[in-house]
């Protein structure tokens, strides 16, 4: 026993921790901010309408999103209050969605191709003019699968 | 000089910074988009639309003006009427010579069920605000799934949210849903 406890007093000092936090608050922080780099900068001000009967949209690397809405306020100037179509990051106009489709087709592996939906995210102030023409443009692309963003009503 | 304060045991810090770390990583990915699916029909080959014979008894045609009024089979209706509409129409109980036809299919687990031929053609106008045609989609697929829920309540005894995915398969073919989103037409002028 004694030789023991004899042998305990010149042990080796405990590996600090004391670097621990910092690590996990390195990763905390970049989830923090990779988790917001990924949404899209709006050019258009949306506000989704509510519904009740909503349904999650499964899969999220299978979604591709089509902003329709007003210009936000900085850029009223040059595009007017008028609802316009955000693709990505930039104002486009109906016959650019054909492209963006194929696009998005292409980054997606053969077997996931039928798979791709679109969510459609639409101001509830915009007139169904341009949702209308956005459908057909869609139908041409035979990108069918739709899906009309709506946030879930509190009741 | 030889008692010296001892140090604050910072090996809690790490446990907090997990938890804050899974905080965040949870609650960035619960925020998942919601909406209402739909497909689209595909497009006809040649340009020229298909008039599909439909007898005009199967067809419910609800119609929103471009002043956001709401026209279903030709009589003004207020929006939360509507649910209780469809529901007639899609299930017909009183084998109403005037709502839709129905024909016998064969279902799993349910044998041979009469199956609604009725399909249910929303319309608009090119000025019907986004808003007013969210609310009708609403209430047209509300009515679908307080249907469904019926079917499943009576027939497994459980809500049709709780049904496995073949019951809940089954469930829809009893009540399919039809919606039709027709053609652009341009009702109201500009």
């Amino acid at each position: 026993m004694a030789k023991f406890a004899r042998k305990g007093k010149n042990k080796m000092p405990a590996i600090s921790t004391a670097s621990l936090p910092d690590i996990v608050f390195m990763l905390l922080f970049f989830f923090m901010v990779s988790t917001t780099l990924r949404e899209t900068e709006m050019l258009v001000s949306i506000k989704i309408p509510q519904a009740s009967e909503v349904v999650k949209l499964e899969k999220k690397s299978l979604v591709s999103y089509i902003y329709i809405g007003p210009p936000a306020r900085q850029y009223q100037g040059v595009f007017g209050t008028d609802s316009r179509i955000q693709l990505n990051d930039t104002f486009q106009t109906l016959v650019d969605i054909r492209d963006f489709i194929s696009s998005e087709r292409d980054a997606l592996s053969e077997a996931e191709r039928s798979m791709l939906t679109i969510s459609l995210k639409v101001d509830e102030n915009t007139r169904m003019g341009i949702v209308t023409d956005v459908k057909q443009e869609l139908r041409k692309a035979s990108a069918l699968k739709i899906s009309y963003s709506a946030r879930r009503e509190e009741i | 000089m030889a008692r010296s304060t001892p140090e604050i045991n910072g090996g809690s810090l790490a446990d907090i910074a997990f938890l804050l770390l899974i905080f965040f990583l949870v609650t960035t990915t619960m925020n998942t988009d919601t909406g209402l699916a739909r497909m689209l029909p595909p497009m006809p080959e040649d340009q020229t639309d298909v008039e599909q014979d439909i007898k005009q008894r199967n067809i419910l045609t609800v119609l929103i003006s471009k002043s956001d009024r709401l026209l279903v089979d030709g009589i003004p209706m207020d929006v939360d009427m509507v649910r209780e509409k469809t529901k007639e129409f899609i299930s017909n109980p009183a084998d109403d010579p005037e709502l839709p036809e129905k024909e016998p299919k064969e279902i799993p687990f349910f044998g041979t069920v009469d199956i609604t031929k009725g399909v249910i053609s929303l319309q608009n106008d090119r000025g019907t605000s986004y808003k007013m045609y969210m609310q009708v989609q609403n209430e047209l697929v509300a009515a679908y799934n307080e249907l469904r829920d019926e079917v499943a309540r009576t027939k497994f005894g459980r809500p049709y949210e709780d049904l496995d995915e073949e019951k809940k398969t089954a469930v829809q073919k009893v009540y399919p849903q039809r919606i039709s989103e027709a053609e652009p037409k341009s009702v109201g002028g500009n």
